[in-house]
């Protein structure tokens, strides 16, 4: 298995909060604190593009690691807003970066996508080498689309994040990963280009409630692990009500979830890696320590993977 | 107890608001649940009447009224 060697984060300078966004919605700003858990978000200023926010990502990670990015063997990036419907994202960032050469992959996969990224480069790692995963969004552009619904305009920000994951080295080692998808709910939360970001908020809270504490049950009961013995969840920061309640159905203490929706709302595949970043920065890997991601987004795409400090 | 009963006294529970006399109006539209209310109450009648609902199952119409849940309910007895 490979190692989690570094992780990254970008966000832009605007902060958003949610008098200025309940002014534009025709909402209350309490509304929108006590439906998310969301206090503001940051936005992308207007030429900023998903490569831009990926490529300061990834700087920044490979920063934190003190690697040469000649070193990097691979390039995943996931991105469910990215601007064109080809070439995606990822090419553009890695040539950004001076790796232009070093193949480039794009997961347009949304909320999911920077998790099934870590999975991926997990296996891909031994045949490629050090794997950079980049997630980047820009949702600021997706929920301006007419007619806005506000239910999902609130909560959506943009930002960018990446992880480095290196075959041989790094601060904790990936045991397992546990990845699902259904593509019986492709239509409950999907963006069509040029259209509006539909979201049935209904379906989704439902099934992500039953689904993430099942896959975490999944990935941990295979791995002899009870969910109490996990030293930090890092989840896609979708909405802190939904984060509370897996956190009900796992029976582990609110405490043990990082979370920085609050700052930054849901951005989307980008979450999980700016909130795993952060709480690198703040607290990180413990040796011999279980960490455990997961995520939920549209598909829908679901999965856990679990790392232990090295 | 009839079983409408017991689904009443479920959404009532979990809600923690009055809920409508007439059973075929929507407990989304009525402001009776939300979207975070329902996983709590698919979790109460899988408790109530020991039944699991599977994953495929969990649409929200299917939720969206006292008499819509009897008739789940009913289905999977």
């Amino acid at each position: 298995m490979a190692f989690l060697r570094a992780f990254g984060r970008y966000v832009p300078s605007r902060i958003v909060g949610n008098a200025e966004l309940a002014e534009r919605l025709g909402c209350e700003p309490d509304w929108i604190l006590n439906v998310s858990g969301i206090a503001e978000r940051r936005y992308a200023a207007e030429g900023e593009t998903v490569s831009d926010m990926a490529a300061a990502a990834a700087s920044d990670c490979l920063v934190h690691a003190g690697f040469d990015p000649s070193k990097i063997g691979l390039v995943i990036l996931a991105s469910g807003s990215a601007e064109r419907r080809f070439p995606g994202p990822a090419a553009e960032t890695a040539a950004r970066m001076g790796i232009a050469g070093v193949p480039a992959i794009d997961l347009p996969m949304a909320s999911a996508g920077s998790l099934f990224g870590l999975a991926l480069a997990d296996r891909l790692a031994a045949a490629f080498g050090p794997v950079l995963i980049v997630a980047a969004e820009k949702m600021s552009t997706v929920i301006a689309r007419e007619p806005q619904d506000r239910n999902t305009a609130i909560l959506f920000g943009d930002g960018a994040g990446g992880c480095l994951v290196h075959p041989t080295e790094g601060e904790a080692e990936i045991v397992d990963a546990c990845l699902h998808s259904d593509g019986g709910f492709a239509g409950n939360l999907c963006l069509e280009w040029d259209r509006p970001l539909h979201m049935d908020g209904r379906t989704v809270i439902l099934q992500a409630s039953r689904k993430v504490p099942a896959v975490i049950h999944e990935l941990l009961e295979r791995n002899h692990r009870p969910p109490e013995s996990v030293d930090a969840f890092l989840l896609h920061q979708a909405n802190q009500n939904l984060t509370e309640r897996i956190a009900k159905a796992l029976e582990v203490p609110l405490d043990k979830f990082y979370s920085n929706i609050a700052h930054y709302g849901n951005t989307s595949s980008a979450s999980m890696l700016i909130a795993a970043a952060e709480w690198c920065a703040s607290s990180g890997f413990q040796p011999s320590e279980p960490v455990v991601f997961a995520v939920f987004g549209a598909g829908f795409h679901w999965g856990a993977l679990l790392a232990v400090g090295t | 107890m009839t079983t409408q009963e017991r689904i009443l006294a479920i959404v009532q529970q979990v809600a923690q608001k009055p809920v409508p006399a007439d059973p075929d109006e929507s407990l989304f539209e009525s402001g009776v649940l939300d979207s975070f209310g329902l996983p709590d109450v698919v979790s109460a009648l899988e408790k109530e009447f020991g039944v699991k609902v599977p994953d495929a199952d969990l649409n929200p119409r299917k939720f969206d009224s006292l008499t819509r849940i009897e008739r789940y309910i009913e289905s999977r007895a």
